[in-house]
């Protein structure tokens, strides 16, 4: 609890459940996906006002299988906060952080486009670097980097 | 016979075509999941005899679809997915596509622009054009090659990826950089900047109506351009900067090239202004053109040029400081309109900057190795390599393995030409990237294109694609 930064002193005591440390310089934040909404809006009240970055992390084995990390700036603190949020790969929904932070829009697609991570309560949630016919979720453990043979499609009359 | 063969038109069935599936075909069964790179491997049989079937592995495309999708190519069938606003019978509502294919939206963003008149009343972007699963090949590459597929993301910045993965690497190894390493990163990297600037400004100026641009833009972006394939062999995609230092020292004679550059381009940037920010015409087609308000900002991620138009003065060099930045003297310009004449103002001033940091690594370069002399990442001279075996197999080793990286995580970011440049690293001990997500400042300026654009005229929206400057190298990844 010590390894919070002061101005989130009142945001750590709130949330009980939320384990503040320093992971080789960054203020990380490891939270239940229950707290993160909360926490956000905390967090950001607090100071950290500047979206920056939420990407997911599939860890295959481990429990909980995926973690969505988010980044988060405070300029008047020239601090930088990762609030991880573990996503079981039996259930992996979360809930949507839009509403603290509308830039998370495109970034929680592209996790569920590339993760198949639901953020539930997500405005439109789209495959958005992908085709819409794509089957899979391409940056999990388990989908093998492949190759795909392409046959052109004039080769045939090519003499 | 195949199932993609069935709806493909009489004319390309031609007569090898219908023999693939005849009886000469030993196994017509297995036929079917055959591939053309089988044929060729096996070297039995002819490609020309397999027909027309394409495996296009999961992206393949089911019969029915295929067709829909191919009459809606050939604007046979028209989708009308149209749903007009609350309110309004929609009678006065039109939807245009912009891109993938239009010439002013800088590679392939395609915007659907719903209009009223001419005035825009919604936009949404649509990406993934470019997309090439480069996070995914990251995992597949030693941390020693990751440099080369992270300096293809954002083309036009390449320096600031590798910059970026490399600074994310040594945080988790834990590695000094030295000082002269870490000099020539700097200069690389500012040098970088201006060329991009400098391209920026052609390619606005060109879109806004100033021709002459293209061509005074380009023509000094070149100088920079000759200066990296100098230092680097390779005018884009260096692959210079490399985790533990950088791949070679300066060449003999680069402060007068520098010094050169730093000439041309003062007196370009000079021409460019008095070209642009008088002309009447520039400022009705800019000033309040795509406003961007300080919040607007911090909720949408904006950062770089664009943020600091909008009066938010953050600029990671300064705030979070990186490879010595903090030793240099310069300043963060900061205008507060957040429109595209600011953009403008921001992006040349920031020129001026670069060169300020350029002139001063030049007189304060200090002397000293230009990589690490940790063995671990660094390989060893190649004077050793002739006299001892151990030294041989460590070359070897470092080349094909690469080097283990202890487990971690962790978030490096650089201010790259247009803004934060992010990479989040996960290392689980091995010698490749567990996960490797790169947080580019154009995804963030693409999705806050509809802030800037609702409301305004159809005719702002080149104007307002060209100020927010995204690559979608960048933006697709």
């Amino acid at each position: 609890m010590t390894s919070a930064p002061t101005i989130l002193t009142a945001t750590a005591e709130r949330f009980a459940n939320v384990e503040f440390d320093s992971v080789l310089g960054d203020v990380v934040a490891r939270a239940p996906r229950e707290d993160v909404v909360g926490l956000l809006e905390s967090v950001r009240d607090a100071g950290y006002e500047m979206f920056i970055d939420l990407c997911a992390v599939d860890y295959l084995v481990r429990d909980p299988r995926f973690d969505v990390v988010v980044n988060v700036v405070s300029l008047a603190e020239s601090s930088r906060l990762r609030v991880i949020i573990g996503v079981p790969g039996t259930d992996s929904t979360m809930p949507t952080i839009t509403a603290v932070y509308p830039g998370a829009d495109f970034y929680e697609r592209e996790a569920f486009d590339l993760f198949g991570i639901d953020f539930s309560g997500h405005p439109d949630l789209t495959r958005i670097l992908l085709p819409d016919e794509w089957e899979g979720h391409p940056l999990r453990k388990e989908i093998a980097i492949g190759s795909v043979p392409v046959q052109f499609k004039e080769a045939n009359k090519a003499k | 016979m195949t199932k993609s063969s069935d709806t493909t038109p009489d004319d390309l069935e031609t007569p090898d075509a219908a023999a693939g599936a005849s009886p000469a075909d030993p196994d017509p069964a297995a036929g079917d999941r055959r591939t053309v790179h089988d044929l060729w491997l096996s070297g039995t049989e002819s490609p020309r005899q397999l027909g027309p079937f394409t495996d296009e592995g999961a992206q393949e495309m089911l019969p029915e679809e295929s067709d829909r999708i191919l009459s809606s190519q050939l604007g046979t069938i028209v989708e009308d997915d149209f749903e007009g606003l609350a309110g309004s019978d929609g009678d006065e509502l039109q939807i245009i596509n912009m891109g993938p294919q239009h010439p002013a939206t800088h590679g392939v963003l395609r915007l659907q622009i719903e209009l009223d008149g001419e005035t825009i009343r919604r936009v949404k972007p649509i990406i993934g054009y470019l997309h090439t699963g480069m996070e995914k090949t990251a995992e597949e590459l030693t941390f020693m090659q990751g440099s080369t597929n992270v300096t293809r993301m954002d083309y036009l910045s390449p320096l600031h990826n590798e910059l970026c993965f490399s600074l994310a690497v040594e945080k988790l190894l834990e590695v000094e950089v030295p000082p002269r390493a870490q000099a020539i990163r700097v200069l690389m990297s500012e040098l970088n900047r201006i060329a991009s600037h400098l391209l920026w400004s052609a390619t606005s100026g060109f879109d806004i109506g100033a021709l002459s641009m293209m061509i005074y833009g380009l023509r000094e972006r070149e100088s920079v351009l000759e200066f990296f394939e100098k230092v680097t062999g390779l005018r884009m995609n260096h692959n210079f900067i490399r985790p533990g230092g950088v791949a070679a020292d300066l060449p003999a004679g680069w402060q007068q090239d520098v010094t050169g550059i730093i000439e041309t381009v003062t007196a370009g940037v000079a021409d460019f202004e008095t070209l642009l920010m008088g002309n009447p015409i520039f400022i009705e087609r800019t000033q309040g053109i795509g406003i961007l308000t300080r919040e607007e900002c911090f909720a949408y991620g904006v950062t770089g040029p664009l943020a600091r138009a909008s009066g938010i003065d953050y600029d990671v060099r300064k705030v979070f400081p990186y490879s010595g930045f903090e030793q240099y003297e310069f300043e963060v310009p900061m205008v507060s309109n957040g429109d595209v004449y600011d953009r403008f103002v921001v992006r040349f001033d920031e020129m001026r900057q670069s060169m300020r940091i350029l002139e001063q690594v030049i007189e304060t370069i200090p002397a000293g190795d230009y990589r690490t002399e940790d063995r671990k990442v660094t390989p060893p001279p190649r004077a050793r390599i002739d006299e001892s075996m151990e030294a041989l197999i460590h070359h070897f080793k470092i080349f094909t393995d690469g080097f283990k990286v202890p487990p971690g995580e962790t978030y490096q970011a650089v201010e790259s030409s247009r803004g934060e440049l992010g990479m989040y690293l996960v290392s689980d001990g091995g010698s490749k990237p567990w996960r490797l997500h790169v947080r580019g400042p154009s995804f963030a300026h693409v999705q806050a294109l509809p802030m800037m654009l609702t409301d305004s005229l159809i005719a702002d929206t080149i104007a307002t694609i060209a100020s927010a400057d995204p690559v979608m190298g960048d933006v697709d990844r």
